[in-house]
């Protein structure tokens, strides 16, 4: 964003707060709402992609070595992907552990 | 479409202005007393006379949702309801509003259930009276076949972009059948020149419309919000004024009658307007000092004009059609006593509440309104309202 949004003015907002910049949810970093974390074991990873599908936050990215691993700065911890992945290889870890 | 004259139900001219208005898709649910329009609209797309989508919705829900969807893209939108139908449809009416979205609806007043009635009042539109659309009331047949084009007008201006919505009396405006003028093609094209909405959606020009608010931009959306629909009042004085340089017949947020040299006044909006000037007209040649107040611009509200017509009468009587419970009582008279509070000059209000669910008001019970209203100002019994013809 131009501005962060507790900055924006009300004559700033396009009319009918239209959000014309394309991917600003990039912004809105929602981590820090997570209670717990996905840690995944590589040596049981098969490197199918299910929990790069399934994600609903669209946070998991591929690693250079072909293994999926959540962006922890927008992961809400959910559990969606621990839930999906065929192979048992992602734990829920408590943020508090 | 040539100029023309003719006996037409106020319905069907309704739909045939939205037809040469060019309108791109039309989404609506029948309920009476609506249903002639987009029932005569569905025909004129059908025989190919309209190249329009017409969408035969589930539910209003669906038809204001498919109007927020059309208007999104910049299509020229109509629809049309009527009391329990704007009832389903108002979680989108808001919506539509909030959103800046384009577009016209034909609201068909008409009261709420219960008891379940199909009549006219203005419960339904009270409901949604402070969503944010532009909300104007008309008096008959051709009112109502000019404030179509003059709705888009105002609606697409690239300076308001919000939904319109067209206030006509159910049955006693819907099913009646008046000579009505109609333009023709090339006037309307003129008038009315396709539009281009800003920010529209489309794959080359990605925008995400209604997103989620933080506490932190809330407030500015609604302040964005307030400010279109009060900067849109100049525009449409433009519009109306525009459309009667072109057919003579020209149109005021609050029109008088016989109101200048009066002494104490009569408001109402809608077709009341027409049976007042006429019972006004009679008491005049009796020798009272009386005049009609018609507003026909509900929101925004036009305070610079009722504060011109209104200061400085002794009295007004308000005519209401419909009730804020437990509150003001009447809509109109709880506006007028706001806009008017603390005013030089301001007068004294007295309120009914009449013709609740189609309940006739003639003439006499007219006449009997004004002469009673005067009398309560007179005597100073200005708190609350009266509901007139109440048993008991």
């Amino acid at each position: 964003m131009a501005k962060p949004m507790d900055q924006i003015t009300w004559r700033e907002l396009e009319v009918g707060a239209v959000v014309v910049e394309v991917g600003n949810a990039m912004e809105y970093e929602t981590g820090s709402w997570r209670s717990e974390r996905p840690v995944v074991n590589r040596e049981q990873c098969i490197k199918c992609g299910v929990c790069w599908l399934f994600c609903p936050d669209v946070c998991i990215v591929r690693a250079p070595e072909g293994h999926f691993e959540a962006n922890l700065t927008y992961c809400k911890g959910c559990g969606i992907c621990a839930k999906e992945c065929p192979v048992g290889c992602i734990t829920m870890i408590s943020e508090e552990e | 479409m040539p100029k023309v004259r003719k006996g037409v139900e106020v319905s069907i001219a309704i739909a045939d202005a939205v037809a040469q208005a060019d309108t791109d898709v039309i989404a609506a649910y029948p309920i009476t007393p609506q249903t002639h329009i987009v029932e005569h609209l569905s025909e004129i797309v059908a025989n190919g006379e309209l190249d329009a989508e017409f969408v035969p919705v589930d539910s209003e829900h669906s038809a204001m949702s498919v109007c927020c969807g059309s208007s999104a893209v910049g299509a020229r939108t109509f629809t049309s309801t009527s009391s329990q139908g704007l009832a389903l449809m108002s979680e989108i009416f808001f919506i539509a509003a909030a959103m800046r979205l384009p577009m016209v609806m034909a609201l068909a007043n008409r009261s709420l259930s219960s008891p379940l009635s199909i009549w006219n009042d203005h419960t339904d539109t009270m409901m949604v009276r402070d969503a944010g659309w532009v909300h104007i009331f008309v008096e008959n047949g051709q009112e109502c076949y000019d404030n179509i084009f003059c709705s888009y007008r105002m609606s697409e201006d690239p300076e308001v972009r919000l939904p319109v919505a067209i206030n006509l009396d159910g049955f006693i405006l819907t099913h009646m059948i008046e000579p009505i003028e109609y333009e023709d093609d090339e006037t309307i094209r003129k008038y009315l020149p396709p539009f281009t909405m800003i920010n529209a959606l489309h794959p080359d020009n990605p925008v995400s419309m209604g997103c989620f608010g933080m506490p932190e931009i809330y407030t500015e959306t609604q302040m964005n919000r307030e400010h279109g629909i009060r900067n849109s009042y100049p525009v449409i004085l433009k519009a109306w004024d525009e459309w009667g340089k072109l057919t003579g017949r020209y149109y005021r947020p609050v029109e008088t009658y016989r109101a200048d040299d009066a002494e104490y006044c009569i408001v109402t909006m809608g077709s009341y307007g027409e049976t007042a000037m006429e019972v006004v007209d009679t008491l005049r040649a009796e020798g009272e000092k009386v005049g009609v107040v018609k507003i026909r611009l509900w929101r925004p509200f036009p305070y610079d004009e009722i504060r011109a017509a209104l200061l400085g009468k002794k009295s007004l009587v308000v005519i209401d059609r419909a009730i804020s419970f437990g509150g003001p009582g009447g809509p109109v008279a709880s506006e007028l006593r706001s806009a008017l509070y603390q005013k030089k000059g301001a007068p004294t209000i007295v309120n009914y509440v009449a013709g609740l669910a189609g309940r006739d008001v003639s003439r006499k019970d007219f006449r009997n309104i004004i002469l009673e209203g005067k009398e309560k100002a007179r005597r100073g019994e200005t708190e609350g309202f009266t509901l007139y013809g109440l048993r008991g």
